[in-house]
């Protein structure tokens, strides 16, 4: 053994230890009397008075659940209420026999083995007297069966309780979300007390973001019992107080007519209120009915909606991430102008190819026919017509650094911060982004992929249309946002950001540009002007599901439909003072002009409809 | 690990044969421990609610245990003396990571999620630091001097205050104890304890001030005046004293208190149960269990005094002390004369990490019980 100093002495080691060890039995003996001794005190001297108090103790405190805070549209029509649905519990120490009570309830109403199941499972970890669930939503019938009965019935209970209800269905889903049973994972998190009259909670959407706000204030009631604990008589209440009221900025009508334009295809849509960052339609099609949650969905529909090829339950406006493809053009366009790269009067030559020095593969325009766009291609023909060899260019010669810049003060490539859970950021790609993401350097070829919104470029649809309104409104930065008002109190803008600086000229040339792409004859969206009163502007966009050869053709008729081009729209109007701005997405779409366009189109113009009126009064 | 580490005198000339020795297992620890489970579990099952699901599970729970018991034991006490330093500085690591990336429940944050399993450091640190500090107090000459005092002092408070940063003060007061009684029991001069003792008291304030959370001070406020507090923390106390004094001598019978099935007690399957049991049994099931704990105790003692090394000694003593610091500060606390911290009652109180850990150190005092002596 080590030692500094000394040597050792074992024997008197061995004498110091037992003579400490001993100091510690005596304290443990002394202690140990001690709380004998309180025990004793407790137990036996003042046990008469305990005992009384313990008989008199009859008094529970039971919580008293609030009322979740109901959720309306823009125009006070309401997207989530509560219901009163009916359980049947119940109390086995009410009943004679438990087995029978069982099979009694069973020749009443339809009773099935999972019930049981459940009801059995939840039986072994309640605590005596405590009412446990055997059935969930009894019909209006199936209540009057069992109170007829009631009397030959005892131990079983109808109670009631309010559950959550989406009177719209499948049409606000992805945006509103649902409510379900709390489970274990949460049960963790969740402060017990605040939740101790609720077993739901918000999982998903706008009921899980403003959860806090929702969810609403426990109450509690003081009951007398009797001898075995039956609830006798309530002595105290403090009531609950219901959960806060939300009013959105969506707008029903334009969400219906948002999602039924897309007759059943995959997408989404999102239109955003210019003024305000206001969300007015969130679309994701196709959707699901969130009032299957909320008592807790079946397996079989669970999984038909998990493992459907449609993917109904992923919310595609706020989590799918597209290449924006030519939708990018507009942005790419007015940095170039700002920084004086291209001029208006700049024009090319576009025979279908691009090549770049160092580089034998050229990079081809898939969207238009062999042979390019022709002579003469400036900036707004290049919008127009959809030009991909004049962006190209215009992209190295503009530079990656300036089109990542500009990209995030235009939304791309991080969450919009938008008031809901689980956003996706997107991609905007940049050297850093590059370096971080994939451990490479950046090269001119990633560039010229990314000026047609190809390469590693991804946006969702919220973003789509964030960026389509900041250019519509000329640079102003505003956060998108569902909820106007809580309890009636607007909410307050949240802080945007710097106006972004484009010189207006540029910004009238753009507008122009992207007006004619919808009303000049050959605008790559014609379709949708017939009969139009006032003006749209937008830009059309086709994005690769998959990766074509230059020397290859894109050719649908040779692939399946899910390989097919996702066509997409962004767009606003009206344009002299715009007020509504959209973005959107029609999966395996092909082509933005004939698919995603008429429906941005059928937006505008219940949106332009629903105007009119306020303009008859102002005038 | 030195290979006769782990397989020992089995075929040592002249070692003892008997299946015990060979498995390292001390007789009487053993059925000891196995009353305790017995009476746990038992109690438990009133305490529940009469629910078979918290019996099993803490029956499993308390198999577990067992098993880490038997491996611990065979192991000599001269690896644990090698490896302890090491044990703790992980212990230590892991309490910092806590600090950072731990998971937790209702405000306090106590687990690493090693994705399989949950671990909980302070859990490893109620054995890692008794033996750390047995370790370099025994390699120094006896009593410890002033410098290896200080040392072994500092060894104790950065767990101590890392574990009640998280906060859970029932486990850093379980640690510092274990660390105290180490220095105590190693020889200690008469002068360092009297200092100790007036630290402590000029401390309180600090610790009043600068250390407790709100509600920690809101615990010691109530247990002056429960009556003050009575839908809080003070509702607990008030409902456990009534439970226990309405128990009287023999109690109102298992599964027959009112105070416990009727829901007013709360925690009385996990950190109240004393309560429970008080209730339906009275001060006889009060006093018996006190007994048993004693003869315990009082075995490990036994096995502290006959232990072969200095390091042995100082391990078995810390482990028996701070088994008592267990009891009295849950009884305590239960009854009224102390704070509410948050301990359990060893092998009665529900929860798996505690009964793990004490079967485990459990492990270690069967190591320095069955270990031959040298020649």
């Amino acid at each position: 053994m080590m030692h500094d100093g000394a040597f050792s002495d074992p024997a008197r080691e061995r004498e110091l230890f037992a003579r400490r060890l001993f100091v510690g039995t005596l304290v443990t003996l002394l202690l140990t009397v001690v709380l004998s001794l309180r025990y004793f005190d407790l137990q036996i001297s003042r046990h008469e008075d305990f005992a009384t108090q313990s008989n008199n103790n009859r008094v529970l405190v039971r919580p008293l659940p609030p009322s979740r805070g109901l959720i309306y549209d823009r125009k006070g029509e309401l997207i989530a209420d509560n219901r009163p649905s009916y359980n049947l519990t119940i109390v086995p120490e009410r009943s004679q026999n438990v087995e029978h009570l069982l099979s009694e309830l069973g020749k009443l109403i339809n009773i099935s083995k999972r019930d049981i199941d459940r009801f059995n499972k939840n039986l072994r970890r309640r605590r005596p007297y405590e009412q446990t669930t055997l059935h969930v939503n009894l019909s209006e019938s199936e209540r009057a069966i069992l109170a007829v009965n009631g009397h030959r019935l005892n131990g079983a209970e109808t109670s009631a309780r309010l559950i959550r209800h989406y009177p719209h269905k499948d049409l606000f889903a992805h945006a509103v979300g649902y409510v379900g049973r709390i489970n274990e994972r949460e049960t963790q998190t969740i402060e017990a007390v605040k939740y101790s009259g609720t077993d739901s909670i918000g999982k998903i959407g706008l009921e899980k973001f403003y959860e806090a706000q929702l969810l609403g204030t426990v109450g509690s009631e003081q009951v007398e019992t009797n001898a075995r604990g039956r609830a006798m008589r309530i002595l105290d209440q403090t009531p609950a107080v219901s959960g806060d009221n939300l009013t959105l900025y969506l707008d029903s009508d334009l969400q219906r007519v948002a999602f039924d334009a897309f007759q059943g295809e995959r997408g989404a849509l999102v239109a955003i209120e210019i003024e305000t960052g206001g969300i007015l339609a969130m679309v994701s099609t196709p959707s699901y009915d969130p009032n299957l949650f909320v008592t807790g969905i079946s397996q079989n529909n669970y999984d038909g909606l998990l493992y459907s090829n449609d993917r109904p339950l992923f919310d595609r406006s706020i989590r799918g991430q597209y290449p924006p493809g030519s939708t990018i053009k507009p942005l790419f366009g007015l940095i170039a102008l700002q920084h004086d790269i291209v001029t208006t009067e700049y024009k090319i030559n576009d025979n279908g190819y691009f090549f770049f020095k160092g580089i034998e593969r050229p990079w081809r325009d898939h969207n238009f026919a062999r042979g390019g766009h022709g002579d003469g291609v400036d900036l707004s023909k290049a919008i127009i017509e959809s030009c991909n060899i004049y962006f190209y260019g215009l992209g190295v010669k503009t530079g990656i650094d300036l089109l990542a810049d500009y990209g995030s003060q235009f939304g791309l490539g991080a969450k919009t911060g938008i008031d809901m859970p689980s956003e996706r950021p997107g991609i905007m790609p940049s050297r850093a982004w590059k370096k971080g993401a994939h451990g490479q350097s950046w090269f001119k070829g990633d560039t010229i992929n990314t000026s047609i919104g190809q390469g590693f470029m991804l946006t969702t649809p919220l973003q789509l249309a964030v960026m389509s309104a900041r250019i519509a409104s000329r640079g102003d930065v505003r956060t998108p946002r569902l909820v106007k008002s809580i309890n009636g109190v607007e909410q307050p803008a949240a802080e945007g950001g710097a106006k972004i600086d484009i010189s207006p000229r540029h910004w009238d040339y753009m507008h122009k540009a992207m007006q004619d792409v919808v009303h000049s004859s050959r605008g790559t969206a014609r379709s949708i002007n017939k009969g139009l009163d006032y003006k749209i502007a937008g830009k059309t966009g086709t994005a690769q599901a998959i990766s074509i050869d230059a020397e290859e053709k894109y050719d649908s008729s040779k692939l399946n439909k899910n390989q097919w081009d996702h066509a997409l729209f962004v767009a606003f109007a009206p344009v002299e003072n715009p007020k509504i701005a959209i973005g959107l997405i029609v999966e395996n779409g092909e082509h933005g002009g004939s698919s995603a366009a008429p429906i941005a189109r059928a937006v505008f113009d219940a949106y332009m409809e629903s105007q009119e009126p306020t303009k008859l009064v102002t005038r | 690990m030195h290979r006769d580490d782990f397989v020992r005198q089995l075929s040592s000339p002249g070692g003892d044969r008997r299946p015990s020795r060979v498995l390292h297992i001390d007789i009487p620890l053993l059925l000891l421990l196995l009353v305790l489970c017995g009476i746990g579990l038992t109690v438990l099952y009133s305490a529940s609610g009469q629910s078979i699901f918290y019996v099993k599970r803490q029956a499993t729970f308390m198999l577990a245990g067992l098993f880490a018991m038997l491996v611990m034991a065979q192991f000599k006490p001269r690896f644990w003396e090698r490896g302890s330093t090491l044990i703790y500085l992980g212990g230590l690591l892991s309490l910092v990571a806590v600090l950072f990336f731990g998971v937790g429940a209702k405000g306090a944050q106590r687990w690493l999620d090693m994705g399989f399993t949950r671990f909980q450091p302070s859990e490893l640190m109620k054995i890692a630091v008794p033996m750390m500090v047995s370790a370099y107090l025994s390699k120094r000459y006896l009593p410890p001097r002033f410098k290896h005092v200080f040392v072994a002092t500092l060894a104790t408070l950065l767990p101590v205050f890392l574990v009640a940063r998280q906060p859970d003060l029932g486990t850093s007061l379980i640690i510092f104890s274990s660390g105290f009684f180490a220095i105590f029991l190693s020889g200690l001069g008469k002068r360092y304890l009297v200092a100790t003792v007036l630290i402590a008291v000029a401390a309180i304030p600090t610790l009043w001030f600068y250390v407790l959370l709100d509600y920690q001070k809101q615990r010691v406020l109530t247990l002056l005046n429960p009556g003050e507090d009575k839908l809080g923390a003070g509702w607990n106390i008030i409902q456990s004293t009534t439970a226990i004094g309405s128990g009287g001598w023999s109690g109102k019978g298992w599964t027959q208190g009112t105070q416990s099935q009727l829901n007013f007690l709360p925690e009385s399957h996990t950190d109240f149960i004393i309560a429970v049991l008080a209730e339906e049994f009275g001060l006889i099931g009060v006093l018996s269990l006190l007994l048993v704990y004693l003869l315990l105790i009082g075995r490990c003692m036994v096995i502290a005094l006959n232990a072969h090394t200095i390091f042995s000694r100082l391990v078995a003593g810390t482990l028996s002390l701070t088994f008592f610091v267990y009891i009295f500060v849950n009884m305590g606390m239960v009854s009224g004369i102390l704070p509410v911290v948050g301990a359990p009652l060893p092998f009665i109180s529900y929860g798996g990490s505690a009964i793990v850990t004490l079967f485990s150190g459990f492990g270690i005092l069967m190591a320095i019980s069955t270990e031959p002596k040298r020649i």
